[in-house]
């Protein structure tokens, strides 16, 4: 069945949880300037936005049970899609809840500041459902401009204006890329929906087509752009460091996870005839970002900014996932984004509540001997560095994720075996960064005239204690986690083998 | 006592019992880290119930020597649960001859590593004793996973404690001993990691990989990657460096000599031979044609000999008695190594004793240095001298495990040695002929260090001050086991072999005559 987004009914099956959120956030934005800005005030729109998080959220739950048909068309309705949503819907749910806290940490006062999250999350829904170029671009532009204004916040630090103008200018130009990217390819195939897309290229043997090709190629530039791929990475550092640290992490993790959801998506529904084109860029694509950024982040003596490299090197492990080109690969992709966005949120958590206000930077020298101090923060950092480090057991699903990510390249048909040893090789240089901050955290006395730390708010803690509970408990029973990825990735199959088997039909059409 | 054991069903529950219970001591010793009662307090309790959960864990475990039946080519105490069904994996725990000695070599020494420890352990002490319990239960499972994924996982688990043993209660130079063990380890394993999953997905079903360590050893005479050299070669280097076999042994020295007393036990009597370990079931078994292959056999033994004889040699000059003994291990280790790597059943049974031993003699003797560091704080073998005039059972007690570390004939150390070398002589006796060198250069450090720590004249004031300071009970009656099993072996160790001989047996007689198995169709660059 087609959904024909004209008809109501039709349109509110397609995008109900879409609806709701876009909505409720609009009611929320008027609520918000129905008083005067203060600290209570911000306060009650973050419980209002968080609340609307979680209406999404069951509200994705039921499509995702209601077993609502995988259709083609420009709305994806499949698993992969509400697994992404979940995905992002956490990650929305952890910015409100730290930021709400940190906020009042830092005199932001502005209530709008979470009906931009608000925002943003829409605009990265959009992104997982898109599945015609156009819809895409609006997710990715809905999504943008809402994180450049959060990027800028707080309009005291020159460092926040900095990176917000630096992420401007990059994003806009990165989009332009993508625009154009998407110009060619329209003008090659003449339409903009993903498998009429592939259906055109196989049809009209469009393979080796150069304005295809170079299409291809800047839309390869705009999403390495998006998702800060080595050497389109040079923003995030800047950017991650500026943002308040909540933002940050929303950044590190649910941009990240919209922009690679929509990458998978177009690349397995659109391109996967000219894998030949195109699997090379992206395998030195991965390299280089795996490379780079791991060896520059040991470098990093700002926590920050080694966590952005960081971040980039996880985008290095993730286009692994989208070259297997494989269900496993997708698979690979839904179990270690999630595990990855719990990771990410946790640290950045541990971050924002130690921040002593200011511009002062998280360096990782002020860490020493918090293991003294705050004994459980530590031991929760610890965990998330682990996590992202990949360790079992005590760095939880970390481990597993990386786990699916070997194996889906090992078992992918081109074969990426040396793909996978060169992210199993460079993890061993992560630890070198991961394991500083703990070293420095357990094995270092605290200083002398190191600052009095305040208390963590309810809702930061509550953030580190559900984020490390989860990767601990799965990293011992990862089974359902598994089981849900599995889930998310096969339909995005299902589609591409039904694509195939259109494409014989159609070059027998073209002979006659 | 066959009957009584089988009657409570102890081979269903013991091997999980094992594993399960010190996790549950870590987490009653972490719950306890937040009390409020003063530090002695905490410390007396921490250490108690660590020292108690670990006595509970020996005497669990005794009653395999019993329930485990060595002559049987099925796996003994076998438990098999599912763990992730949909990646095919599997909890999977059992034993053979081999694994049950390296088992109960733990479950016997954590209690008195702990004693060990019991004084010298002040700060942190809830943590501290958690860490080591889940150690124990890393190092366990490392000896009884029959499922590659538990295996691996085990395999690291023991890293993070370790780790922070080292990192947080070592010596001075701790901050770089802790991160060069671990990233050592790391580097090692994660090459692995690829490794176990290409095995698994080698031997998959209907997309469901298996990691089944039975399903992988008969695939593996079919389906042609039992030549496969970088797959031997990526379990061979996490198995050397652990071991550590000659190139990769820089970690070892470091991380013992920080170590705190405990971990220092536990490093060499137990954390090493799980290199050992990896071999004799993983890297062999596996992989028999690569590891018999003639160039990666001179390999093996060149660097084994090499171990032995560089070992000896660097343990000759070192001043650090704590250092001596780290690189005379890095000797022992080389004995087994050639012992397995000779591939004769005398051999590699030879290698097994020196295991168990040497886990026994380094152990006591890594003990005996802390009970003399903490009254002198010197571990410097020129700082000691004529201790045996004021404390004369510590003099008898270190004289008698030297002697059991050189290998004099009626110890531990003389019997698997002798092994060894009388079983790679008929097929190594180049190799044989120059390990033999070592027992020399071992009696010449050893003896020499002996000579200066407690019969010199007695001139310097700080050791006369020791005088009244004899071992302690607690200190005696944790040595006393150790000496028993020094001489039990030495004189009667049919004890050790008749346990082991079938699973050695077996061992040599499938790698031996392991036929070269097809290259499978699909994937050719895997090999």
């Amino acid at each position: 069945m087609m959904y024909d987004l004209l008809v109501p009914s039709q349109l509110l099956a397609a995008l109900m949880p879409d609806l709701v959120l876009m909505v409720g956030a609009m009611v929320l934005m008027l609520y918000t300037a129905w008083k005067p800005e203060s600290a209570e005030h911000q306060r009650s729109v973050g419980y209002g936005a968080m609340a609307l998080v979680v209406a999404t959220m069951a509200a994705v739950i039921y499509m995702a049970t209601s077993n609502a048909a995988a259709a083609p068309g420009v709305i994806a309705v499949d698993p992969f899609r509400w697994a992404v949503d979940l995905v992002i819907l956490i990650a929305a749910l952890g910015t409100i809840a730290l930021s709400i806290e940190h906020n009042v940490r830092e005199g932001i006062h502005q209530g709008e500041m979470h009906i931009l999250v608000l925002f943003a999350a829409a605009g990265m829904m959009v992104l997982a459902a898109g599945r015609d170029l156009m819809v895409i671009f609006l997710g990715i532009e809905i999504m943008s401009v809402a994180v450049y204004v959060l990027t800028g916040l707080n309009r005291r630090s020159p460092k926040a204006a900095e990176a917000s103008l630096k992420y401007f200018l990059l994003g806009a130009f990165a989009t332009g890329f993508m625009l154009y990217g998407i110009a060619l390819v329209y003008g090659a195939t003449g339409a903009t929906q993903l498998d009429q897309i592939s259906a055109r290229i196989a049809g009209y043997g469009l393979l080796g087509h150069p304005m295809l090709l170079i299409g291809i190629g800047l839309l390869t530039i705009g999403m390495a752009f998006k998702v800060a791929a080595v050497p389109f990475h040079m923003w995030a550092p800047d950017v991650y460091e500026g943002a308040p640290t909540p933002i940050t992490a929303f950044m590190a993790a649910a941009v990240k996870a919209a922009a690679f959801a929509t990458f998978a998506r177009i690349w397995y529904e659109s391109f996967q005839m000219p894998i030949e084109a195109w699997a090379p860029a992206l395998w030195w694509l991965a390299v280089a970002t795996m490379v780079v950024g791991n060896v520059v982040a040991l470098a990093q003596q700002n926590l920050k900014r080694m966590l952005a490299y960081s971040s980039i090197v996880h985008s290095g492990y993730l286009l692994v996932a989208i070259l297997a080109n494989s269900p496993l690969g997708s698979g690979a992709f839904v179990f270690y984004v999630f595990a990855y966005t719990l990771a990410t949120f946790g640290a950045f958590a541990v971050i924002s509540t130690l921040q002593t206000g200011g511009d002062r930077p998280p360096m990782i020298a002020d860490y020493a001997g918090l293991w003294h101090v705050r004994p459980w923060l530590a031991v929760g950092m610890a965990v998330y560095l682990l996590a992202l480090l990949g360790f079992p057991v005590f760095g939880g699903v970390g481990f597993f994720a990386k786990w699916y990510l070997v194996r889906a390249a090992v078992d992918a048909a081109l074969n990426l075996t040396p793909l996978a040893v060169i992210v199993v090789v460079t993890s061993v240089i992560s630890a070198g960064y991961y394991l500083q901050v703990v070293r420095v955290m357990f094995m270092q006395p605290r200083h002398e005239d190191a600052p009095e730390l305040a208390p963590s708010g309810p809702l930061t803690r509550a953030v580190l204690v559900a984020t490390a509970a989860v990767i601990l408990a799965l990293g011992v029973y990862p089974t359902p986690l598994a089981n849900w990825a599995e889930q998310g990735s096969m339909p995005l199959f299902r589609q591409q083998q039904l694509i195939t088997q259109v494409v014989p039909t159609v070059e027998t059409q073209g002979a006659r | 006592m066959t009957a009584f054991l089988d009657s409570i069903g102890y081979n269903g529950w013991i091997l999980p019992v094992l594993l399960g219970l010190p996790l549950l001591g870590a987490a009653a010793l972490f719950a306890r880290a937040g009390s409020t009662a003063s530090a002695d307090e905490r410390m007396a309790g921490d250490r108690q119930l660590a020292f108690w959960i670990l006595l509970a864990e020996a005497v669990l475990s005794l009653g395999l020597w019993w329930s485990v039946d060595v002559a049987s080519p099925d796996w003994q105490a076998a438990v098999k649960l599912p763990w992730i069904p949909s990646w095919g994996v599997t909890f999977h725990v059992g034993l053979d001859g081999i694994a049950l000695m390296l088992v109960l070599l733990t479950t016997l020494l954590m209690p008195l590593a702990v004693l060990g420890g019991w004084t010298s352990i002040r700060e942190k002490t809830a943590s501290y004793y958690g860490l080591l319990l889940i150690l124990t239960t890393g190092m366990l499972g490392v000896f009884m996973a029959l499922d590659l994924v538990l295996f691996y996982v085990m395999w690291e688990v023991m890293l993070v404690p370790m780790y922070m043993i080292i990192g947080v209660w070592g010596g001075q130079r701790r901050l770089y001993a802790s991160i060069k063990y671990f990233l050592y380890t790391m580097i090692g394993s994660l090459l692995m990691l690829v490794a176990i999953i290409w095995l698994g997905l080698a031997a998959q079903k209907q997309g469901v990989p298996n990691f089944s360590y039975d399903a992988l050893l008969e695939l593996s005479r079919t389906g042609g990657f039992n030549g496969s050299l970088w797959l031997f070669g990526a379990f061979a280097i996490a198995f050397a460096v652990k071991v550590p076999m000659f190139p990769f042994h820089t970690w070892l020295p470091d991380a013992h000599v920080e170590a705190p007393t405990a971990g220092s036990v536990i490093l060499a009597a137990i954390m090493l031979k799980m290199g050992t370990f990896g071999f004799l079931r993983f890297a062999l078994p596996l992989f028999p044609v690569a590891a018999m292959h003639p160039a990666v056999r001179t390999i093996m033994l060149v660097l084994a000999v090499t171990g032995i004889v560089y070992g000896a040699l660097v343990a000759l000059v070192q001043p650090d008695f704590k250092k001596l003994v780290a690189y005379s291990s890095v000797s022992h280790l080389g004995f087994v190594m050639l012992g397995i790597f000779a591939m004769t059943v005398e051999s590699v049974q030879g290698a097994l004793v020196v295991t168990i031993s040497h886990g026994i003699s380094t152990g006591a003797l890594f003990l005996l240095i802390g009970m003399i560091y903490e009254r002198r704080h010197t571990r410097l073998v020129d700082d000691f001298g004529g201790i045996a005039k004021v404390m004369p059972i510590f003099a008898v007690f270190l004289t008698i495990v030297a002697l059991s570390s050189i290998g004099v004939p009626g110890t531990n150390g003389f019997v698997g040695e002798f092994l060894v070398l009388i079983g790679s002589f008929p097929t190594q006796p180049f190799y044989a002929v120059i390990a033999a060198t070592s027992v020399v250069f071992a009696a010449a450090y050893m003896l020499w260090a002996v000579q200066r720590i407690i019969y010199n004249p007695l001139v310097k004031p700080e050791n006369q001050a020791l005088k009244g300071m004899d071992l302690n009970w607690r200190e005696i009656g944790l040595m006393i086991p150790l000496l028993i099993a020094i001489v039990w072996i030495g004189v009667y160790p049919k004890s050790i072999l008749q346990k082991t001989e079938m699973a050695a047996d077996r061992l040599v007689r499938s790698v031996m005559t392991a036929p070269v198995s097809d290259p499978p169709a699909a994937r050719g660059e895997g090999n």
